[in-house]
């Protein structure tokens, strides 16, 4: 690690004028990415920004929505009553992302504005139809992502809150790396009034994506039975020493199905 | 006083230390004027060292030196030895090329040591390091042992042409021959045993030290046999003599043999301390870990079964090439030969076996003994050679196994060894009793019903442990012999402490050695201490590995104890005024036959160190013995493992369902950690078959330097383990144990794979055996079985 200057920030507004003054800055949030980065003199900013303070933590309901504070904690989305109530897919789906302790520290901001190709976080904003609301704006989860690691956010921009709308059925499957435990392949469904969304995280070579294809079949018929023969192609998948593409494009079909029969179950 | 006997499943001493964050690793030592070192390590696989141009770096902040080989080749520090003498076919001695503790010259694997800065802080020396400009005529690599050889191939050593470090073989190669024409069948398989990073969780590190006023050195080292490493620091590699340098291991955090070996950064260390006037402190970090530890296995080999008509097997042949890396590791040359072609008669009445192994340097990091160590690739050739037999031709794998068991002991091997105990049908027929066997029919089906497909593996393996008599070792061309020593100290009030040549490291000895303290002489095993890891406390020691600390580090404690007795019976003669012949000792009790005298060992104890009662010219005060002891034979644990397991044909993702374990360890002093042992072993073998694949690209960069792509085993990858044991007290150490050490990790891949080849038809299935390897079998199986209909 290389030395760096330590700022906590005490506001959203007093972070963003950190942010546009202070050389060579980053948001601190969990730190669970940055800072085994830093540790490795892979990244090194001259400043870090502690978000820890800034009151961006808690979860609430507000209509048919349930809005989630960007410094708030995997564990605690995990084992919100008001969540596991509105949406156990996303109770779920934070509760398995990786161990205890980065439960406890990596926050809902961190991970979304990372946008690491395999986490778990960006799959859930994408089938829900989140909003993520900025220090600035409102940016629908589309619009959002923009390519591995990769974001729509500006500079001086900062994640303040994520809106989830309350879907009438939804699942997260996720196809662990044996080794990371990241997603190798995870497959998020949700569906509300006749609306189906499938996002898919870990399988491709662009980051997360919505599979228009299975979204179409589900529409007609909201059944894992309604997936089959439907192919995803392999020229779009991601391969490594752990999954070739061809064997996330099968995988892609397989944990959709099982996403599928885990929401009608 | 409470005993704890021989046989209780009593809690660990230790762990209360250890638990509570009390123990004393060698990163928790700190020492005042202490600096860091930071290894500058190449970042390519092979190259000629042009240049290395410090003059920047020197000038950083916090440097204290910058070391390079050109100063360790000014000092005249020797290289790294290989321990073992290997002879090829022809008689030649082994071509073993140097191995600079930085290098000279050249670098051969990703991470190779390159220069040392030292530091006033490890972030001053990162600094500094980075401030190095290399000069590297970058050459291409060889990384697989079956390219290592080929015609063209880039040469890592020019001490060793076609990188070719000996051609050994053993058995009687026409007799084999022989056998294999007269064959009914002959089985065939085409093997790799996969390259393994070994990962204890406390990673490798040192701190040299030197006293100027008695031009003394000092070395705290994570080593699981500190002697040794004293031994070669002292009479090979020139650091100090022996009554000069004093080498600690204090508490140490696993290591699965890859703490044996010395290594270049803790010599770099101790060297650099006198060099530089101040205590040096290494730590490495993981990645530095999974570079530069010595990997374990790493075979290529063919493997061919004789059998007649009668299923009987009439000989065996294998031609394996073992990867050694970059360099020959401390016992690098022996782990592909004396520990592994000499167990290739596994369990069965083999009359005939040949094997030729080529070892082969490549650009890669070295590779050494592993937990098993030449024995579970050893068990890995014979149970997939005998189960795919057994399938083809249509028998039983267990009758298979049944009709070819050694059952009449003692037992000669052709390949050297003598087993000298066992019951080969005992743990077989247990561990199907217990794996319920017969239920697996209906098991079978059931799963299919869920899209699972369900296999069964057994693996009836052996090993040769308690290593071991050091006149068979060393005609076998080892440079050490193999005994053990230890010393009891009965202090005046009674207690004990042992001092023992053995090192524990995760092993359990402060409880287990207490044990044996305690039966023996009927004093609570809070009263009995262990010493270990420390050259200035126990005289001398051959350390722990080969799973010997229990049938030759506790056997010389035996001995030992035998001498105590011995001992104390005189004093008690004369604290009860008795003839010596008419004293017993039982139950910490001495006692005058046919009285009702009585003295207890404490009182004794304090009578051998005030001397009242008796004459110095006829008995010596003090009450302390000492032994060597060297074991008469290796020993050879044995069981049976069978492992069920299912694999979902949609995804590829193999689940162990059922593990039963049945092993025969000899005499068993604490079951409880026996049991653990075992789980730790499995763990370990179930990691080899299924999770851990080391990957080099062709140009020999380490793909899986972390965690983010080497794949640990976790709890959630393994079942809930039935463990049982047979028993046949081993006849050749006095306490009648075999050692447990390392059964689990060179039974469990054979069961793995042989369950996996079960349950998908072929036998063709490689370790690891991942989701993605078993989805392309899997894939591959179902177009073909489209394009037959």
């Amino acid at each position: 690690m290389y030395p760096f200057k330590y700022q906590k920030a005490a506001t959203v507004r007093g972070a963003v004028s950190l942010l546009k003054k202070a050389e060579e800055p980053k948001l601190l949030a969990g730190g669970h990415t940055l800072l085994p980065t830093m540790k490795q003199r892979l990244a090194s900013p001259k400043t870090l920004i502690d978000l820890s303070a800034a009151g961006l933590s808690g979860i609430e309901q507000k209509g048919r929505s349930i809005v989630i504070g960007a410094m708030t904690t995997h564990a605690e989305v995990a084992n919100s009553p008001v969540v596991q109530q509105a949406i156990p897919a996303l109770a779920k789906l934070a509760g398995h992302i990786g161990d205890p302790q980065v439960r406890h520290r990596g926050t809902i901001g961190g991970s979304v504005a990372n946008n690491d190709p395999a986490a778990d976080y960006p799959a859930a904003l994408m089938a829900l139809g989140a909003v993520v609301h900025t220090s600035k704006r409102k940016i629908p989860a589309e619009e959002f992502f923009a390519g591995m690691f990769s974001t729509a956010l500006d500079e001086d921009e900062i994640i303040t809150k994520v809106a989830f709308p309350i879907p009438s059925k939804a699942a997260y499957v996720k196809f662990p790396n044996p080794a990371s435990r990241y997603a190798i392949v995870g497959v998020f469904v949700a569906k509300k009034g006749s609306n189906v969304r499938v996002a898919v995280t870990g399988a491709g070579s662009n980051g997360v994506f919505r599979h228009e294809a299975m979204e179409q079949a589900l529409a007609k018929r909201f059944n894992p039975k309604s997936l089959e023969g439907i192919a995803t192609p392999a020229a779009d998948m991601n391969g490594d020493i752990h999954a070739s593409a061809d064997y996330r494009a099968h995988l892609v079909g397989v944990i959709a199905r099982r996403a599928v029969a885990a929401a009608t179950a | 006083m409470t005993v704890t006997a021989i046989g209780a499943a009593v809690r660990r001493k230790e762990d209360h230390r250890f638990i509570t964050g009390k123990g004393q690793y060698t990163d928790d030592i700190n020492r005042p004027g202490q600096t860091h070192a930071y290894f500058l390590r190449s970042p390519h696989a092979h190259a000629n060292l042009k240049k290395i141009d410090l003059s920047k770096a020197k000038a950083m902040p916090g440097v204290v030196a910058i070391y390079t080989g050109d100063d360790v080749a000014a000092d005249k520090i020797g290289g790294l030895i290989c321990g073992w003498m290997i002879h090829s076919k022809d008689g030649t001695p082994m071509r073993a090329g140097p191995h600079p503790i930085l290098a000279q010259g050249k670098v051969r694997y990703v991470g190779d040591h390159v220069a040392v800065v030292i530091a006033e802080t490890l972030s001053q020396a990162k600094d500094a390091a980075e401030a190095i400009v290399v000069d590297y005529d970058v050459l291409p690599a060889v990384v697989e042992a079956g390219k290592a050889q080929a015609k063209g191939a880039p040469q890592v050593h020019t001490e060793a042409p076609a990188n070719t470090v000996y051609d050994w073989h053993i058995g009687d190669k026409a007799a084999t021959e022989a056998a294999f024409k007269a064959a009914k069948h002959v089985t065939k398989l085409d093997i790799v045993n996969n390259r393994l990073v070994p990962n204890a969780m406390e990673p490798r590190a040192a701190i040299g030290e030197y006293d100027a006023g008695n031009d003394a050195l000092t070395l705290h080292t994570t080593s699981q046999n500190p002697h040794v490493a004293r031994l070669v620091l002292s009479a090979f590699i020139g650091i100090a003599p022996e009554h000069k340098l004093r080498v600690i291991a204090p508490d140490v955090g696993g290591g699965f043999g890859s703490k044996i070996f010395i290594y270049a950064e803790e010599t770099v260390c101790v060297w650099a301390a006198r060099k530089c006037g101040r205590p040096v402190k290494w730590t490495a970090d993981r990645t530095e870990e999974f570079l530069c530890v010595a990997h374990g296995r790493d075979h290529v080999t063919r493997a061919e079964l004789a059998i007649d008509a009668d299923g009987k097997i009439t000989g065996l042949r294998a031609k394996t090439i073992a990867n050694m890396g970059a360099y020959l590791s401390t016992f690098a040359s022996s782990v592909p030969t004396y520990l592994y072609a000499t167990l290739l008669s596994g369990q069965y009445a083999i009359p005939n076996i040949y094997c030729e192994v080529d070892a082969v340097y490549t650009n890669t990091a070295p590779v050494d003994a592993y937990r098993g160590a030449g024995r579970p690739e050893a068990t890995f050739v014979v149970e997939r050679l005998v189960e795919t037999a057994a399938r083809e031709i249509g028998m039983d794998p267990a009758a298979f196994r049944r009709r070819n068991f050694i059952t009449k002991f003692p037992h000669q091997t052709p390949v050297i060894m003598t087993y000298d105990c066992g019951d080969y049908k005992a743990s077989l027929t247990k561990a199907m009793e217990m794996a319920d066997v017969k239920g697996f029919g209906k098991r079978r089906r059931e799963a299919a019903r869920r899209g699972k497909l369900r296999g069964l593996g057994y693996s009836t393996y052996i090993e040769a442990c308690g290593i071991a008599p050091s006149q068979a070792v060393g005609s076998l061309g080892a440079g050490v012999g193999l005994w053990e020593s230890a010393e009891v100290r009965v202090n005046p009030v009674g207690t004990v402490e042992i001092l023992t040549g053995s090192h524990s490291h995760g092993q359990g000895h402060e409880t287990t050695f207490a044990q044996l303290v305690s039966s023996r002489l009927g004093i609570s095993i809070d009263n009995v201490s262990i010493v270990h890891g420390d050259t200035d406390k126990v005289q001398f020691g051959m350390g722990t590995y080969g799973s010997r600390s229990g049938a030759v580090g506790m056997s010389a404690i035996s001995k030992a104890l035998d001498k105590i007795e011995a001992k104390a019976k005189k004093v008690a003669a004369h604290v009860l005024e008795a003839a010596e012949a008419d004293i017993d000792f039982k139950d910490g009790k001495f006692t005058v036959k046919g009285t009702d005298k009585a003295v207890d060992f404490g009182t004794v104890a304090l009578n051998a160190y005030i001397a009242h009662k008796f004459n110095p010219q006829e008995l010596e005060p003090g009450l302390k013995e000492g032994s060597f002891y060297d074991p008469t034979n290796f020993t050879f644990p044995a069981g049976c493992h069978i492992c069920e397991i299912e694999v979902d044909q949609e995804t590829g993702v193999a689940r162990i369902v059922k593990w039963t374990a049945v092993d025969d360890f000899g005499n068993v002093i604490n079951p409880m950690i026996v049991e653990g042992q075992v789980h730790g072993g499995i763990a370990q073998g179930v990691g080899q078959a299924l999770l851990e694949g080391t990957v080099y690209t062709a140009d020999g960069q380490l793909v899986t330097a972390s965690y983010m792509d080497y794949a640990m085993p976790r709890a959630h990858d393994l079942p809930s383990f039935e463990v049982g044991m047979t028993v046949t007290p081993c006849p050749s150490n006095p306490l009648g144990i075999k050692g447990c050490g390392e059964a689990g990790a060179i039974a469990a891949p054979a069961a793995v794979i042989n369950a996996l080849t079960d349950a998908l038809g072929t036998e063709d299935v490689p370790m690891p055996a991942t989701p993605l390897a078993l989805w392309s079998i899997i894939a591959k199986q179902s177009k073909a079985a489209i394009a037959a209909e």
